[in-house]
């Protein structure tokens, strides 16, 4: 949904322009476009073409095999001729195809709108009905429809818009839900809209484009249900002929005149077909989550593309030892550098915490020094990752893999969504285990237990079976942290692990990091935008700020007297109990010199 | 002098407990139990607490985001539900309310222009000559340029958007704004600087405030009063000073030791 | 997991229930005089009343359906005036038919859905996905009732291999090989639009769930990539493909009144299709609410399948 909105910003002059130049720019789209503009072309102008009458029969010309002289296509099983009768009934399946796509849009988008906006009963009710509908198999209804109206072509129509209807509906509803629930709806309410106001300048631009989808993608089938009633003989009927009624005429002359259907068929198809590709073509462009290029596959490690090849062994006696480190993302065709040629080093059994605001780079750090960050777009363009001397990116794959969650685990932000929903805890814990070690699923389970325990989850015996949905949010980082143990790793990289937190779980998310740390020898690497923490934790810190580093030293000294213009404005600016109003005041000339 | 800008009593929301269609009563959740406070003119009154409290409930259904179950809440000595009742354009003019997501809180499809022009054109009725003035003067307000203008929200930094959705509030010339939560999603040295806006107008504009928050050293530096909720309920009320020295209740104590310290002066 | 099945069977009456109604609302709209499309030429008045007091006709609409609707709960469909033989001994006996034909197709298309995705999503961009691609959109893109007769004039009129329609042999046939031969060219048709569909969304879904948080973290445990893939990534995904693997029940449901019709295909479809020409309107009734029934609880299935793999979904 968010992505949704992120992308449909852009100015509506701007955004049209490059829409259509996007569209234009996908091959398969834009040949669709071409096949079916040229279709459209010789349907529109078939009252000028020089066609014979479609429905001029001639007995004695019946059934004549393509390229006879005067008739391209050669001649139906009444003499009529098929070229003439392919455009002519081309037009007419185009025509029906488009309205019964604006009928169903029409009504569904209306019905998703009014219900999706006023929620409730009268959603309740307005979606029942529509569940209704849908609860028959698609062209049955359409064939309930024309048995009480008759066979007729209008008929079809009218059958193939209703069944169409709860598509539209549901759609534009669930896109409208989304909408109405943000807050700029609740902010538009305030400054004094009314309902009607709200529906349709607030919500109606933002559904738009999902109309639009939705009739691109949906046309095409309109088509070709139309013409599938047809063929039954439900639609058009004679001597009025659809692509659709002239395939199911041909079919009784199949064995001895095939061209007489096969030929009205291939047409359906390629409107359908070029119908489709400009369908997704369209789709492409008013989606922005494929426009981005989101949807392409993550490599299992980060794509390395290094400009040197530094030295795959080297002395130190830090047990993580970073130097010169440049990961940067593919945007378009430009390779933007999202941390910038940086070191910094973690000896055995210490903790350091990077810091910086949004956009610093300092997660994207985290990710690489195990080639976790997405690829495409993410790669690491420079520099080398130590641990205990040996660089990770010298290795194979399969090496780098060995590390993750044995010898180096990561616990992360958000422990809903990175907990997998589907597995029970205790088992995602088992499976760190065995990813490292041969030992059998029951000794694997009695330690996930074990490790439960450890990380002071009560009860453990009955949770090791919950759902991750089941767990409060302090008790599923606490089960991040203790999949993060499992190997006994000695790095820890925690990548804002109590953000998502309340402040009294972060305090005891934060102790038990801290106790364990000091038990088991590990090191810590705590990635955090706060100051707070970093004073609570983190014997070290490094300031990043755009992808650097600006400023490293002991937490205390940092703290007592920063030597980076930005680190003295960044502590500056976070607030502490017992500062009362003087923290404003303190703040004033700060900000006094510089306003925009 | 005069009455209270807000008086709130017994306010209890529960959410769900609705019967169902076929007879099953869904999970009632219980999210405010009885809460009662006043806010005076002039005044920054804090109500800090987790997730799950029931601080934001309270905003919402100050500004008929929310129904209330039940309870009195009075605005400006009037009812809520008949100032509402008289609809969106006269309560808009009372109360208005800033959110605490900045970009969500502003129409994607819009120009700053647009958005700004519906609260002067609806609720103070100016022409579009006064509306073009006084878009100037709220952007000057807020400290925000005035080709802000043309320019569409996904174009604005998170503590920008939040300076032009405090505009939009200004523009409705309410004298009470409620702040959901107004820096939370913001980086520290962003939210410093909104903070210090705030600040700046509420003494310009003689405004009163109620600021949502779960940050306690945030709460600490702009509020006169502080309110602690636990659990839908108000454990504690005190000014801002007597509760960060002495504080009463367990959970305050337990809050206020949660927060990380800088010790900036380090031993 | 007892208990929630008890509630979806539960919440599927009211739907059941609307489903009836439609269906005798749709009958009962349909203009003209029953009795007089039955009698024909022979409409004399007192016929003509007669018959109408035969089919309760006489009486109001709500009480129409009441007694439509106790007959039909207790197995009584009317009968057929234009076959003369009970509705519900014709609608057993084609949809086991059709049942036979959509339900091969479904777990065709099922199977070769699902692992066209799969291998497209993994290969995304290679040449097995681009192969998928292509002829997943001309799957998409195909009407069904002409690929059916292309596949009748190449395979059965041009090579002489298989039947071109019936579902047995007339002479000498029966057996389960000579019925499986009769079923290869119309399952496949009716398949291959709903494979389509089917590989389509299994590709989307697993793009995006390999983009998911949870897919990450299994890679920082040092999970191997088929593992990250075939369990983490693939359970995920298979979860939102099953409604999609419902709706697709709809289709093939649907499909086969072409197909049936297409092949000579005894089931439900064509007799749908015949009825509808003959307005033979107890037999379009009985047929659409036994097919629309079925599938709602087919629906139902899919539902408690994907709660079975998802627990989120039973609270």
């Amino acid at each position: 949904m968010s992505q949704l909105q992120a992308a449909t910003t852009s100015p509506a002059t701007s955004s049209r322009l490059s829409s259509w130049s996007l569209l234009l720019n996908n091959r398969l789209a834009t040949g669709g476009l071409i096949i079916l503009g040229l279709i459209a072309l010789l349907a529109i102008l078939a009252p000028i073409l020089p066609l014979d009458d479609p429905n001029a029969t001639s007995p004695a010309d019946r059934l004549q095999p393509p390229l006879t002289e005067g008739h391209l296509l050669g001649t139906d099983q009444l003499g009529r001729d098929v070229l003439s009768r392919l455009i002519w009934g081309s037009q007419i399946s185009i025509a029906v195809g488009l309205a019964a796509t604006a009928i169903a849009a029409l009504f569904g988008s209306i019905i998703g709108l009014v219900a999706g906006y006023a929620g409730g009963r009268t959603d309740n009710v307005m979606m029942r009905g529509i569940d209704m509908l849908m609860a028959f198999p698609y062209i049955l209804l359409a064939l309930a429809i024309v048995a009480v109206l008759g066979p007729s072509l209008i008929n079809a129509l009218y059958a193939i818009a209703i069944v169409n209807i709860p598509f539209f509906a549901r759609n534009v509803r669930g896109v409208t839900v989304g909408l109405v629930s943000r807050e700029f709806v609740d902010a538009a309410r305030l400054s004094g809209k009314g309902h009607a106001s709200i529906l349709f300048t607030e919500v109606l631009p933002g559904v738009l484009p999902v109309i639009v989808i939705t009739m691109s993608t949906t046309v095409g089938w309109m088509i070709l249900e139309t013409a599938g009633l047809s063929f039954l003989g439900l639609g058009a009927q004679p001597p009025q002929a659809d692509l659709g009624s002239m395939l199911g005429e041909g079919r009784r002359v199949l064995f001895t005149a095939p061209h007489v259907s096969v030929i009205p068929g291939l047409m359906i198809f390629a409107l359908v077909m070029s119908i489709n590709l400009l369908g997704d073509g369209v789709r492409d462009v008013l989606d922005p989550r494929l426009r981005a290029g989101d949807l392409t596959r993550p490599r299992s490690m980060t794509r390395l593309e290094r400009r040197s090849k530094p030295e795959p062994r080297i002395e130190t006696d830090a047990i993580l030892d970073v130097q010169g480190l440049e990961t940067s993302f593919q945007k378009g065709r430009k390779t933007v550098p999202a941390v910038k040629d940086i070191s910094f080093s973690l000896k055995k059994g210490e903790c350091l915490g990077l810091i910086g605001e949004s956009g610093s780079g300092k997660s994207v750090t985290a990710l690489s020094l195990l080639g976790l960050v997405a690829s495409p777009p993410g790669m690491i363009t420079n520099g080398a990752v130590y641990i205990e001397g040996e660089d990770v990116f010298s290795r194979t794959e399969t090496g780098v893999r060995a590390l993750r969650g044995s010898k180096v685990a990561y616990v992360f932000q958000d422990p809903l969504t990175t907990l997998h929903p589907l597995f029970k805890v205790g088992d995602q814990i088992a499976e760190a285990i065995l990813a490292h070690r041969r030992i059998n699923r029951s000794e694997a389970r009695s330690r996930a237990l074990e490790l439960m325990e450890k990380v002071g989850i009560r009860d453990a015996k009955e949770r090791v079976d919950a759902f991750p949905h089941e767990m409060s949010g302090g008790q599923r980082q606490r089960i991040g942290i203790a999949m993060a143990l499992a190997n006994d790793p000695d790095i820890i990289i925690a990548d804002e692990p109590t953000t998502a937190l309340d402040v009294t779980v972060q305090a005891r998310i934060l102790d038990l990091l801290q106790d364990l740390r000091r038990e088991r020898g590990m090191a810590l690497l705590l990635i955090t935008h706060d100051f707070g923490v970093v004073a609570q934790v983190c014997d070290r810190v490094a300031v990043m700020k755009d992808g650097d580093i600006v400023e490293a030293g002991i937490t205390g000294e940092v703290l007592a007297d920063p030597q980076h213009a930005y680190t003295r404005k960044l502590i500056a600016c976070v607030p502490e109990i017992g500062q009362g109003k003087a923290f404003l005041e303190g703040l004033r000339p700060l900000f006094a010199e510089k306003q925009p | 002098m005069s009455e209270p800008a807000i008086v709130v009593r017994d306010l209890v929301k529960t959410f769900g407990g609705n019967r169902s269609l076929f007879g099953g009563t869904s999970h009632a959740v219980q999210a405010v139990k009885g809460v009662s406070f006043e806010l005076q003119r002039g005044e920054t009154l804090a109500i800090v607490g987790e997730s799950g409290s029931g601080k934001s409930t309270i905003a919402r259904m100050l500004v008929g985001l929310e129904t209330p179950t039940s309870g009195v809440m009075e605005i400006e000595g009037q009812d809520a539900a008949k100032l509402r009742a008289q609809g969106s354009q006269v309560f808009g003019r009372v109360i208005q309310y800033v959110f605490q997501d900045p970009v969500a809180s502003l129409n994607p499809r819009k120009t700053i222009d647009s958005i700004l022009d519906v609260p002067l054109r609806l609720l103070r009725g100016h022409d579009s000559e006064k509306r073009a003035a006084r878009k100037r003067e709220l952007l000057d307000a807020v400290q925000m340029p005035t080709d802000t203008l043309e320019r569409y929200p996904h174009e604005f930094s998170g503590g920008q958007a939040q300076r032009i959705a405090i505009a939009r509030a200004l523009a409705a010339e309410a004298r009470i704004l409620v702040l959901d939560e107004p820096v939370s999603a913001l980086d520290v040295s962003v939210q410093a600087q909104v903070l210090l806006l705030l600040d700046d107008l509420k003494h310009e504009f003689g405004l009163s405030y109620l600021f949502i928050s779960h940050d306690l050293a945030v709460v600490e530096s702009v509020s006169d009063r502080v309110g602690v909720m636990y659990l839908g309920e108000m454990v504690e009320m005190e000014t801002a000073q007597a509760l960060f020295r002495a504080p009463g209740h367990d959970y305050t104590r337990e809050l206020i030791a949660s927060a990380p310290r800088l010790n900036r002066a380090a031993e | 997991m007892l208990g929630y099945i008890a509630k979806r069977l539960i919440s599927a009456v009211p739907v059941l229930f609307g489903l009836s109604v439609i269906v005798f609302a749709i009958m009962a709209l349909i203009p003209g005089d029953p009795a007089t499309a039955i009698l024909g030429a022979y409409a004399t008045p007192e016929n003509v009343e007669r018959i109408n007091r035969d089919l309760g006709l006489d009486r109001s609409l709500p009480e129409q359906y009441f007694a439509w609707i106790t007959n039909v709960l207790q197995g009584d469909f009317g009968r057929s005036f234009r076959l003369n033989r009970p509705v519900l001994d014709e609608i057993l006996e084609r949809y086991s038919a059709t049942l036979v034909l959509a339900g091969t197709s479904l777990v065709i298309c099922s199977i070769l859905g699902l692992l066209a995705g799969i291998v497209s999503a993994v290969r995304q961009f290679g040449w097995a996905d681009r192969i998928i691609t292509f002829f997943v959109l001309i799957g998409i893109s195909m009407p069904a009732f002409w690929l059916g007769l292309l596949l009748i004039l190449v395979f059965a009129v041009q090579w002489r291999l298989l039947p071109a329609s019936g579902m047995y042999a007339i002479y000498g046939g029966g057996d389960l090989p000579d019925l499986l031969r009769h079923m290869i060219l119309p399952a496949t048709t009716l398949a291959v639009v709903a494979t389509g569909v089917i590989a389509r969304l299994t590709r989307a879904a697993m793009l995006e769930v390999l983009r998911q948080d949870f897919v990450r973290t299994a890679r920082a445990k040092g999970l191997d990539e088929r593992t990250v893939i075939y369990k983490h990534a693939f359970k995920a995904a298979f979860v939102s493909v099953i409604p999609v693997i419902g709706i697709q029940a709809g289709f093939v449901l649907g499909g086969a009144v072409y197909i049936e019709t297409v092949f000579q295909w005894p089931g439900i479809g064509q007799m749908l299709v015949n009825a509808i020409s003959t307005r033979d309107i107890l037999l379009v009734q009985g047929g659409v609410l036994f097919v629309a029934a079925s599938y709602v609880l087919f629906n139902l299935a899919a539902d408690v399948f994907q709660a079975l793999l998802d627990p989120r979904l039973k609270s």
